[in-house]
C-alpha cells in the first residue's frame, strides 16, 4: 500500500490577519506557520494509523511551496511520514498547484491520496477534486471516517444535511475532516528520525495559473456590543425583533 | 459568453443554496449582458420551468437515473460535457457539500480558473474579479480569473434569493453517463432539523452549558426560532454533541442572519467560523469573555437562568405579532 498525503503550510489559527503593500500581500511578519490542521490531524494521522496496522504501507508527503515550507514538512515527517516531496514553486492558484501534485502523484503509483478538506488560509477545498480528475480517479470529499477492507476503501462522508457511507475500490482520492482521526503530538524518536528522512526537492512542471489574487480586505469592524441586563430579557427580544429585524 | 448554473437537488427537490446560486447566476448574466441557463441531473419531482423565476432562460436536464446517486467523478464528467454542449463561459455552483465535491473536478476537466467561497458578484470593470472569503471568514480576497471558462462556487447564505416572474424552457439532454466506481451503502439524514449551513438562525452552545444533559434549554430555544443547533469544538470533542455541529475555523463555517452563542467564550478559532453572521448575540456569565467584542447584542448572565426566559419572551413576541 502506497499513500500520498498532501500537506500545506498555513498560519497558526491565532495569527493576526493583516495585509501589506496596499492590501495586496498577506503580512507574514510575526506569523507562526503550522501544518494545515485538516492535513495534519485527519489526513496524515489516519495514514499513520493505516501504516501501524500494516507496516508494509509507505507514506509519501507532498507539498507545493518554497524552501520556507521545510520546517512544516519536517514536522509532518516527525509525525510519521516516510519521505517527502517539495515542489519548488509558489502559487495561490489551485489549478497550478493541483497540476504540480498530479505530476508527483502519477509517478508514484499511489493506491490512496489524502488531502485535508481545505486549507485554513485560502479555504479553497479544490486540490483533492482537481487531482482526482487529472488522475481519472474517483473522489470522495469531506470524509468523516476512513477504513480499508483489503483493496476497498470504506468511507463515511458529509453530505448536505447528513452523512453517507460508500465503498470504492482503490485507487481513490479522499479529502479528510474531523472524525477521520484524532490529533497527535510527535514524539522525540519521530523528531530525531525526521532529520534523516528523505525530503526531495523537485522543480515544477510547466503549467498555467488561471487565477491571481489582486487584493485583500478585512471585514468591517462591528459597532460594539449593546448589553442588556439579565433581568430584562424582553428588551433583548424587542431589539432583535425591531432593531436587528433578526427574529 | 453565457452563464451556466449547477442545481443541486436531493430526492427531487431543489435546495435553497441552489436557488441562491440561480439568483446569482441570473444577476451575473444581466450584469454581463448574456443569458443564464441551468443544469439539473437525475429524477426530479419539481416543475423545472418554474426555475425561470430566478432569471434563467433554459434548464438542461440530464434525466439518467444513474445520476440519482451522487458521485463526484461522474458528475464532473457529465457537467464538463454540458459545459461544452452549451458553450458556457461561466459556471456557477453553490459552495455546499455537493459543490465542494464536484466543482474542482469540473475546473480540472475544462481547464477553468476556479474561485470557491465567493460572496459577491464579480467586478468586471477590469478583468473578472471575484470576492471570496479567506482565512476562515477573517478576511476577503479579490481574485481575478483569467481563463476562458470561469468557475465560481458561491458561499451559502451570502446572496439573497429573489424570485421574480418567468418560465424556463426545459431541454432534455442526452449525455452519456459513465459508470460509477462508488457504491453507496448507507445514507443517514439528520431528519427534521434545519441544515446548519443553510439556516437563517443558529443557536450554539459551548462548555458553559456544563454537559450534554443540559442541551434541552438550547434545543427549546432553537425549536422556537426554527433554528439550527451548533456547538464549540470542545463540546464536539467531548462527544456532548455530534461532530457535524462543530463550528469554527476547524469545523463548519456559517453565515446566518442571527447567531446566538450560549456559554461560549469566543476564542479566535471559534469566531473565525461565525463572524460572517449578520447579527451575533452572546450570553455569557463572564463580562470579560472575548465573544462580547464580536457581538452585536449581549447579556452578561447565567445561561441556565437567561435562556429559558429568552425562549418564553420570544414565544410571547411571536404570539403577539
Ligand atoms: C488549532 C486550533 C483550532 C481550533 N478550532 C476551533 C474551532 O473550529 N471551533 C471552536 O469552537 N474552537 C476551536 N478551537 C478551540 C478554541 O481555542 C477554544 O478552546 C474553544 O472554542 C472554547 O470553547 P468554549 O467557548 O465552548 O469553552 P470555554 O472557552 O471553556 O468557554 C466557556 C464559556 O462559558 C462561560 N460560562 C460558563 N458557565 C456559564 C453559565 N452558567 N452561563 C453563561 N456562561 C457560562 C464561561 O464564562 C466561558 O466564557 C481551536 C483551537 C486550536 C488550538
Amino acid at each position: 500500500m502506497k499513500i500520498l498525503i498532501c500537506i500545506s503550510k498555513t498560519p497558526d489559527t491565532t495569527s493576526r490577519i493583516a495585509f501589506k503593500d496596499g492590501n495586496t500581500k498577506f503580512e507574514e511578519n510575526g506569523v507562526q506557520w503550522i501544518i494545515n490542521p485538516y492535513d495534519e490531524w485527519y489526513a496524515l494521522v489516519r495514514a499513520i494509523e493505516l501504516k501501524e496496522k500494516d507496516p508494509s504501507t509507505v507514506l509519501h508527503l507532498v507539498t507545493v511551496g518554497a524552501a520556507d515550507c521545510e520546517p512544516v514538512i519536517r514536522k509532518a515527517l516527525a509525525l510519521g511520514g516516510d519521505e517527502a516531496y517539495r515542489v519548488n514553486t509558489q502559487s495561490d492558484d489551485s489549478f497550478y498547484i493541483a497540476t504540480q501534485i498530479f505530476e508527483v502523484a502519477k509517478q508514484g503509483n499511489y493506491d490512496l491520496i489524502f488531502t485535508g478538506k481545505e486549507t485554513i488560509d485560502y479555504n479553497g477545498s479544490s486540490i483533492g477534486g482537481m487531482v482526482a480528475e487529472m488522475l481519472s480517479m474517483p473522489y470522495i470529499s469531506l470524509a468523516t471516517k476512513f477504513d480499508l477492507n483489503g483493496s476497498t476503501a470504506v468511507v463515511a462522508r458529509e453530505i448536505e444535511g447528513g452523512e453517507e457511507v460508500c465503498e470504492v475500490a482503490l485507487p481513490v482520492v479522499v479529502s479528510c475532516q474531523k472524525g477521520v482521526a484524532e490529533q497527535r503530538i510527535p514524539n522525540m524518536r519521530g523528531i530525531m528520525s525526521a532529520r534523516t528522512k528523505p525530503l526531495k526537492v523537485v522543480e515544477p512542471a510547466a503549467a498555467e495559473a488561471l487565477t491571481n489574487i489582486t487584493s485583500y480586505e478585512l471585514p468591517p469592524v462591528k459597532a460594539g456590543v449593546k448589553l442588556v441586563g439579565a433581568d430584562n430579557v424582553a428588551e433583548l427580544v424587542r431589539l432583535l425583533h425591531e432593531e436587528a429585524k433578526a427574529i | 459568453m453565457s452563464v451556466l448554473i449547477f442545481i443541486d437537488q436531493a430526492e427531487g427537490h431543489v435546495k435553497k443554496a441552489s436557488l441562491e446560486a440561480l439568483t446569482y447566476g441570473g444577476d451575473l448574466a444581466k450584469q454581463t449582458g448574456t443569458t443564464a441557463e441551468a443544469m439539473v441531473f437525475g429524477t426530479v419531482a419539481e416543475d423545472l420551468t418554474a426555475l425561470g423565476r430566478y432569471g434563467i432562460s433554459k434548464v438542461h436536464h440530464v434525466s439518467s437515473a444513474a445520476l440519482d446517486h451522487f458521485d463526484a467523478q461522474v458528475f464532473a464528467n457529465v457537467i464538463a460535457k454540458v459545459v461544452e454542449e452549451t458553450k458556457a463561459t461561466v459556471v456557477v455552483f453553490s459552495h455546499n457539500q455537493t459543490g465542494k465535491a464536484v466543482a474542482p473536478g469540473v475546473a480540472a476537466a475544462v481547464k477553468a480558473g476556479i474561485v470557491t467561497g465567493a460572496v459577491a458578484l464579480p467586478d468586471i470593470s477590469n478583468g473578472f474579479v471575484v470576492k471570496k472569503s479567506v482565512f476562515s471568514g477573517k478576511a476577503f480576497a479579490n481574485v481575478n480569473i483569467s481563463s476562458e471558462i470561469k468557475i465560481i462556487s458561491l458561499n451559502p447564505n451570502s446572496y439573497k434569493t429573489v424570485a421574480g416572474k418567468g418560465m424556463a424552457e426545459v431541454i432534455e439532454l442526452n449525455v452519456p453517463v459513465p459508470e460509477s466506481k462508488i457504491k453507496i451503502t448507507a445514507v443517514s439524514k439528520v431528519s427534521g432539523e434545519v441544515p446548519l449551513t443553510e439556516a437563517d438562525i443558529v443557536v450554539s452552545g459551548g462548555r458553559g452549558l456544563k454537559g450534554p444533559e443540559n442541551w434541552g434549554i438550547l434545543e427549546d430555544l432553537a425549536h422556537t426560532l426554527h433554528a439550527a443547533t451548533a456547538c464549540s469544538r470542545p463540546v464536539a470533542d467531548s462527544h456532548w454533541r455530534p461532530h457535524h455541529e462543530h463550528v469554527g475555523q476547524t469545523g463548519v463555517q456559517v453565515a446566518p442572519n442571527l447567531y446566538i452563542a450560549l456559554g461560549i467564550s469566543g476564542a479566535i478559532q471559534h469566531l473565525a467560523g461565525v463572524n460572517r453572521s449578520k447579527t451575533i448575540v452572546v450570553i455569557n456569565k463572564d463580562p470579560e469573555a472575548p465573544f462580547f467584542k464580536a457581538a452585536d447584542y449581549g447579556i452578561v448572565g447565567d445561561v441556565f437562568e437567561v435562556v429559558p426566559k429568552l425562549t418564553e419572551e420570544i414565544k410571547k413576541m411571536q404570539a403577539a405579532s
